[in-house]
C-alpha cells in the first residue's frame, strides 16, 4: 500500500502541470457547487422564513368554493344528475363559535398561539390617493404571540391600538404609498361601500413587500364595526404551533373536528415552496453538469497517462505487482486529484460565498434585505467532498482497470 | 545437479492470424549456478518460451516447474508473488521506471516483497549497484544514464530480491560490444561467485559459446542442446 502510495505520488509529480489540469476540473466543479448551494439555500431559508414568520401554521376558514351537493343530488343520489353551471350560494364566510373553536385549539400543548380574525378588502383613502388593500381586526396580543409583532414595529406601539377603538397599524409599505404617518386619519372605504376613519397608531414591517404594502391592522371590534357585523363574526382563525412541521398532520384534523377548511403553511404557500424546489433542482443541476465535466477531464487524463505508462505497468508486472497493485496505483491518483480538487473547490467556494454575501442587494419592495442571504452550513461543504471525491473515483476506475488487465508480454514484445 | 527450472512437454499455439505451434514439446532442464544460452532464428519462438518461463504467459500445454514448485495452474496473483520472489528479468530494452532515481528502481522489487525494512533494503540496493560499478549513479534521474548503464541498473533491480533465477531477453542486444562484454562478464560472475542461474536468449554467437550451456532452438523445438566443460577456463 505504501509502496502504490509512493509511486502514484512520483506519477502526480513527475508531470505537474496535468494533475494541476485535472485538479482544476474537480476545483471548479466543487467551487461552483458551494457557491450556488450557499446562495440557493440562502435564499430559500429566507423566503421560507419569511413565509414562516407572516403566515399563520394552520389557518381555518370557512371555504365558500368549495363544491356542494346539489339539491337534485341530495334527492337522487343513486341517478345521473346533471347540473348545468350552477351559481354559488349567497353564503357568510363566518366561521360559527369561532371563539371557542379558539379556546378548544389552545388547549393542545403543540400550540403556541390561536388568533381569531376577520379580515377583508378595504380601499385607503388619503387626501387624494386612493390604494387597494386589506384589514384585519385582530386580538392585537394574540397576534403578537403569533408572529412577533413587537419586534416588527417601526412606529408606535401595539398597546395602541387596544387604548385607541378608532386606531390602526398600518403596513410600512401601504403607509409610505399614501404618505401617511402615524397621528394621521385615513378613510376606509368597504367593498359594501361603508366609510369611515381611522388614526394610525403605529407601523409594522414584516419585510415581505405583499403584505407591508397592503395590510393594516384593528381590532377585531373596529373591523366588525365598518363591514357592519355582529361580535360573533369572525373568517379566520391563524393557528402557530411550537414545532410547524406538526401543521400538515394536524390541519386535516382540525378539518374533520371543526367542519370548517383547514389550511396548513405548506399549501397556503405552494408557489414559495415550489421556488424552493426550483432553486435546488437548478443548484444541483448545474453543478452536477459541472462534476460530469471534471469527471470526464480526469477520465481522458488518466487514460492518456495509462497509455503513456503502458511500458511502465509492463515492467511492475514483470516485476511481480499483481493487477490489483497497477489497479490501486491509479486509483489513488485520481483520488489525491479528487481529494486535493475538491478540498481547493471548498476552499474557492467559500471565499466566493463570503463575497456574494457582502454584495450589496436591494431587494425592493418585495423583500427588506441590504445583502443577498448566503448559508455558511458545514453540511454543504461535506456534500462537497463527498460528491468531488465520489465523481473522481469513479472517472478513475474505468482506466484503473484497464491498467490492471494490462498484458505485459504484449507490451514487452514491442 | 540440483535442477532449478524443469520443463515438460510445452506447447504453444498462437491463433492469429491462423492457427501455429509456435513452440513444439519443449523439455528444458536448468541447473543451478548454470549460465544457460537460449539461441536460434529470429521468429523460432525463443522469446515465446521466455515469456512462460517468467510465467507471465500462462497459456499454454505442458508443465513448468521452478524450485520444485509447479507453476502450471497457479492463478495470476500467485504467480506475481512468486515472481516478485524468485524470478529476476532483464529486457532488451532496459525498462527502467523514468521518473525515479536509479537506487528507488533498484528498491522497487524489494520494497513489494517487504521481506527487509527500508533502511536495509536501501544498503542491499547500493551493494547490488556497487556489484554492478554503477552505484555512483545511484541518485540520478534514471532516464539521465546512457543504455549501458542503464542495463546495469536494470540488472541490479533484477537481483535485488537474491531470485532464485535471472532472465534475459535479448539483455545485450541493444548495446555496443563494450557494455556487452560488460554484461557478459556479469553474468558469468553472478553464476560462478554467486551461484545465480541465468537464462538469456541471445543473438551474439560468442556471447552464447562463453556460456556453460547453449540451447538452440528452431522453428519452435529445442534442436540441440551444447554443454560446456565448467572445469575448463573460462576466458
Ligand atoms: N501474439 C502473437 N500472435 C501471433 N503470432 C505471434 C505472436 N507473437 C509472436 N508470434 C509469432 O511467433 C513466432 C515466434 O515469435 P518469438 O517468440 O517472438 O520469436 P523470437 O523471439 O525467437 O524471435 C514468430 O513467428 C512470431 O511472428
Ligand atoms: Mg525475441
Amino acid at each position: 500500500m505504501k509502496l502504490t502510495f509512493d509511486i502514484a505520488k512520483t506519477h502526480l509529480f513527475s508531470r505537474p502541470k496535468q494533475t494541476l489540469v485535472a485538479m482544476m476540473g474537480v476545483t471548479f466543479g466543487i467551487g461552483m457547487f458551494i457557491a450556488m448551494v450557499s446562495l440557493m439555500t440562502g435564499l430559500n431559508d429566507m423566503t421560507e422564513s419569511l413565509a414562516m414568520t407572516s403566515s399563520p401554521d394552520i389557518r381555518i376558514y370557512h371555504d365558500i368554493t368549495q363544491d356542494r351537493t346539489s339539491i337534485v343530488e341530495e334527492l337522487n343520489p343513486r341517478g345521473i344528475n346533471f347540473v348545468h353551471h350552477p351559481k354559488p350560494k349567497n353564503e357568510t364566510q363566518k366561521v360559527r363559535n369561532a371563539f371557542k373553536i379558539a379556546e378548544i385549539i389552545r388547549r393542545d400543548p403543540t400550540v403556541r398561539g390561536v388568533s381569531p380574525q376577520l379580515t377583508s378588502q378595504v380601499f385607503y383613502n388619503y387626501g387624494p390617493v386612493q390604494l387597494g388593500g386589506t384589514i384585519a381586526g385582530v386580538d392585537i396580543i394574540e397576534e403578537d404571540r403569533l408572529f412577533g409583532l413587537k419586534a416588527k414595529m417601526k412606529a408606535g406601539r401595539i398597546e395602541n391600538l387596544i387604548q385607541d377603538p378608532n386606531g390602526i397599524i398600518m403596513g410600512t409599505g401601504l403607509a409610505r404609498k399614501l404618505k401617511a404617518q402615524t397621528g394621521d386619519r385615513v378613510v376606509i372605504t368597504t367593498p359594501q361601500g361603508f366609510t369611515t376613519t381611522l388614526k394610525i397608531v403605529g407601523l409594522f414591517q414584516m419585510g415581505i413587500g405583499a403584505i407591508d404594502n397592503i395590510k393594516s391592522y384593528a381590532s377585531i371590534s373596529t373591523v366588525q364595526h365598518i363591514l357592519q357585523k355582529e361580535k360573533a363574526y369572525i373568517t379566520d382563525i391563524n393557528i402557530k404551533l411550537h414545532d410547524f412541521h406538526l401543521a400538515k398532520e394536524l390541519a386535516p384534523q382540525y378539518q374533520k373536528q371543526f367542519r370548517y377548511k383547514a389550511e396548513d403553511w405548506e399549501v397556503a404557500n405552494a408557489t414559495m415552496l415550489l421556488g424552493v424546489i426550483i432553486r435546488n433542482i437548478l443548484t444541483y443541476s448545474v453543478s452536477i453538469t459541472l462534476l460530469i465535466v471534471a469527471g470526464f477531464g480526469i477520465y481522458n487524463i488518466l487514460n492518456m497517462t495509462i497509455i503513456n505508462k503502458m511500458k511502465d505497468i509492463a515492467i511492475l508486472k514483470a516485476m511481480g505487482f499483481s493487477g490489483g497493485d497497477v489497479k490501486q496505483i491509479f486509483v489513488i491518483q485520481s483520488l489525491a486529484i479528487g481529494l486535493a480538487g475538491s478540498v481547493l473547490g471548498l476552499v474557492i467556494g467559500f471565499g466566493l460565498s463570503s463575497l456574494i454575501a457582502q454584495a450589496p442587494f436591494n431587494g425592493g419592495d418585495i423583500l427588506s434585505i441590504e445583502h443577498l442571504p448566503v448559508n455558511f452550513k458545514l453540511k454543504y461543504y461535506l456534500i462537497g467532498i463527498v460528491f468531488g471525491v465520489t465523481t473522481t473515483a469513479l472517472a478513475g476506475y474505468m482506466p484503473s482497470r484497464k491498467a490492471s488487465h494490462v498484458d505485459p508480454i504484449e507490451i514487452l514484445r514491442g | 545437479m540440483e535442477k532449478v527450472l524443469r520443463t515438460h512437454k510445452i506447447n504453444k499455439y498462437f491463433y492469429d492470424p491462423v492457427k501455429f505451434q509456435v513452440l513444439k514439446e519443449i523439455d528444458l532442464s536448468v541447473n543451478k549456478g548454470e549460465f544457460l544460452s537460449l539461441v536460434g532464428k529470429s521468429g523460432c519462438g525463443k522469446s515465446t518460451l521466455m515469456y512462460i518461463l517468467s510465467t507471465m504467459d500462462t497459456d499454454y500445454d505442458g508443465d513448468l516447474e521452478i524450485a520444485g514448485q509447479r507453476l502450471t495452474g497457479k492463478n495470476q496473483n500467485e504467480l506475481a508473488a512468486f515472481r516478485n520472489e524468485h524470478i529476476g528479468f532483464v529486457f532488451q530494452f532496459h525498462y527502467l521506471l523514468p521518473e525515479f532515481t536509479v537506487l528507488q528502481n533498484v528498491m522497487i522489487p524489494a520494497l513489494k516483497l517487504k521481506k527487509y525494512s527500508r533502511e536495509e533494503i536501501e544498503s542491499r540496493a547500493y551493494e547490488k549497484l556497487k556489484i554492478l560499478g554503477v552505484h555512483e549513479q545511484a541518485r540520478k534521474q534514471s532516464a539521465k544514464l546512457s543504455g549501458g548503464q542503464q542495463q546495469r541498473v536494470a540488472i541490479a533491480r533484477a537481483l535485488i530480491n537474491d531470485p532464485i533465477i535471472i532472465m534475459g531477453d535479448e539483455p545485450t542486444g541493444n548495446l555496443d560490444s563494450y557494455n556487452t562484454q560488460l554484461v557478459f562478464d556479469i553474468f558469468r560472475e553472478l553464476t560462478h561467485v554467486y551461484k545465480q542461474t541465468i537464462i538469456a536468449v541471445t543473438h551474439d554467437g560468442e556471447f552464447a559459446s562463453k556460456s556453460d550451456k547453449v540451447v538452440e532452438m528452431s522453428d519452435g523445438m529445442i534442436v540441440n542442446t551444447r554443454e560446456k566443460n565448467v572445469a575448463l577456463p573460462t576466458s
